[in-house]
């Protein structure tokens, strides 16, 4: 079955074009520290409960010990019907994501039909496992179909796993997966289902650095989707103003210098518009 | 405080840990494996079935890198598909063995999966084949993963020729429990397939309904 793809369907194999624009960038650095690339720390989680599935994240993204992002939106639109949660490397997961979006819009374009999400899942394995880890995507990928509501969660190597609850956090430990643990239960109602969600990133941005500011949650159903960006906002704000225009005058001018450019006029030539 | 290091199961691969084994009686076979998914010292999954279907009759058991042997299977799964429409009829367990072991073969340097084929077909009634490295073997029953080695012991001790579907069944599960209490990387749950000429039927055993032994 082809998959009509927005690029080329990529060659068998490994792509090593950048390898040597990578080397080269590297000589730059002289050695030294070359600038690391934007994660996102994060905790997400995704529980099924009984009219759909509820997505949640925090919104921090790190460089290092620097937070990058204060509100970084973690959840991703893939379909109508179907979001997906990334953590890992920010620029994997956003492109990835993006680009499983385009396809799967091409593919209902095509065919029809809206997109399944074991369809989703298919691809993204398959596109991941190509890479061979390389891409640091770790998803977890939920919506609702014609068969019912999914969960799916896809590691960098191209690994699926489907279950109905699950979390990714910073530490191994995952205390977002000791909420879910504890306090999952089959065909929740919506209220309880957000709850637990909210809970389970609560414990992982209390428990990480990497985690941090506020939690957004996406809750997906037969009826629509319902993104609520932020959830929760987190009680450390700080209340900058972000604005910074001046009035003029606001520098004063202590000394001017005019200087006048000398240009000549080498060559003119006219080109008639035809408006006829 | 927040150091370069990444935690390692972002980047670590994820590994099926595992106990598999296939065990061929009469008129069929019966397949089982553990459920624990491990990256590094974090489990990943607790609750993966790893026997996964070839076709109607045939199935395989999935050790190794996960997403490695994923792969493998639905590839193989595909290549099934289109053989038996180009036969007309059910293919041959020795058949889906051989696809999987020449990708394993092909591919020995950059995959490190191993799977156990095990089926039922007409001519041959129920065999279970062993592929690892790209070997293919018809044996009357085998074992993989690492909690296999284990194992190896209480099955040889205990295998018998000639034993009826249930008595598979039982060996099945007490060879996985043996297992799944000595290894670290297998745990969870029992999933159990048993082929035979009339039926697929596939079971879960929960952790507190799975026998124990003196030390329990």
């Amino acid at each position: 079955m082809a998959l009509s793809n927005v690029l080329e369907i990529p060659a068998a194999g490994f792509n090593f074009e950048n390898a040597a624009r990578n080397a080269a960038l590297e000589e730059r650095f002289g050695g030294g520290k070359t600038p690391k690339p934007l994660k996102t720390g994060t905790t997400i989680a995704g529980v099924v409960f009984k009219d759909g599935v509820v997505l949640g994240a925090d919104t921090r993204a790190t460089s290092s010990e620097v937070v990058a992002d204060k509100m970084c939106a973690k959840i991703h639109y893939i379909a109508p019907n179907i979001y997906c949660c990334g953590a890992g490397t920010a620029a994997d997961t956003e492109k990835t994501t993006d680009i499983l979006s385009s396809n799967l819009a091409i593919f209902s374009l095509n065919s029809g039909r809206n997109p399944r999400l074991v369809m989703a899942a298919s691809i993204l394995q398959d596109t991941l496992y190509r890479y061979h880890g390389t891409i640091g995507a770790n998803l977890i990928l939920g919506g609702v179909d014609c068969t019912g509501n999914h969960l799916y969660k896809v590691g960098p190597w191209g690994s699926v796993d489907t279950m109905s609850y699950m979390a990714m956090g910073e530490f191994w430990d995952l205390a977002a997966m000791g909420i879910l643990e504890d306090r999952f239960k089959p065909d929740m109602e919506i209220e309880e289902a957000k709850e637990l969600v909210r809970a389970a990133i609560h414990s992982g941005i209390m428990s990480d650095l990497g985690s941090g500011n506020n939690i957004d949650i996406c809750v997906i159903t037969r009826d629509g989707v319902d993104y609520i960006r932020p959830f929760q906002e987190s009680q450390f704000k700080d209340n900058r103003k972000n604005k910074y225009k001046y009035r003029p005058g606001t520098t004063p001018i202590l000394t001017q210098k005019v200087v006048p450019l000398k240009l000549e006029v080498v060559q003119e030539t006219v080109l008639r518009m035809d408006t006829s | 405080m927040l150091e370069e290091n990444e935690p390692e199961w972002l980047s670590e691969e994820v590994k099926t840990g595992t106990t598999i084994l296939a065990i061929e009686f009469a008129d069929g076979v019966v397949l089982g494996s553990d459920s624990r998914v491990s990256a590094g010292a974090s489990v990943v999954n607790r609750v993966m079935n790893k026997l996964s279907p070839l076709h109607d009759k045939i199935y395989c058991a999935l050790s190794g890198s996960a997403a490695d042997a994923q792969t493998i299977a639905e590839v193989v799964n595909y290549q099934l598909d289109v053989h038996s429409m180009e036969i007309g009829e059910d293919p041959q367990v020795r058949s889906a063995a051989n696809l999987v072991r020449n990708i394993s073969y092909k591919y020995k340097e950059e995959l490190s999966a191993h799977l156990i084929v095990a089926g039922w077909d007409r001519r041959e009634g129920g065999q279970v084949f062993a592929t690892l490295n790209g070997l293919l073997t018809r044996q009357p029953f085998a074992i993989g993963g690492s909690g296999s080695s284990y194992v190896y012991g209480f099955v040889d001790a205990e295998y018998r020729r000639g034993m009826s579907k249930e008595e598979c069944q039982k060996f099945v599960v007490n060879t996985l429990s043996l297992a799944m209490n000595r290894d670290g990387s297998s745990g969870g749950v029992a999933y159990l397939v048993t082929i035979d000429e009339h039926n697929t039927e596939e079971k879960v055993i929960l952790g507190n309904d799975l026998p124990t032994f003196y030390d329990q």
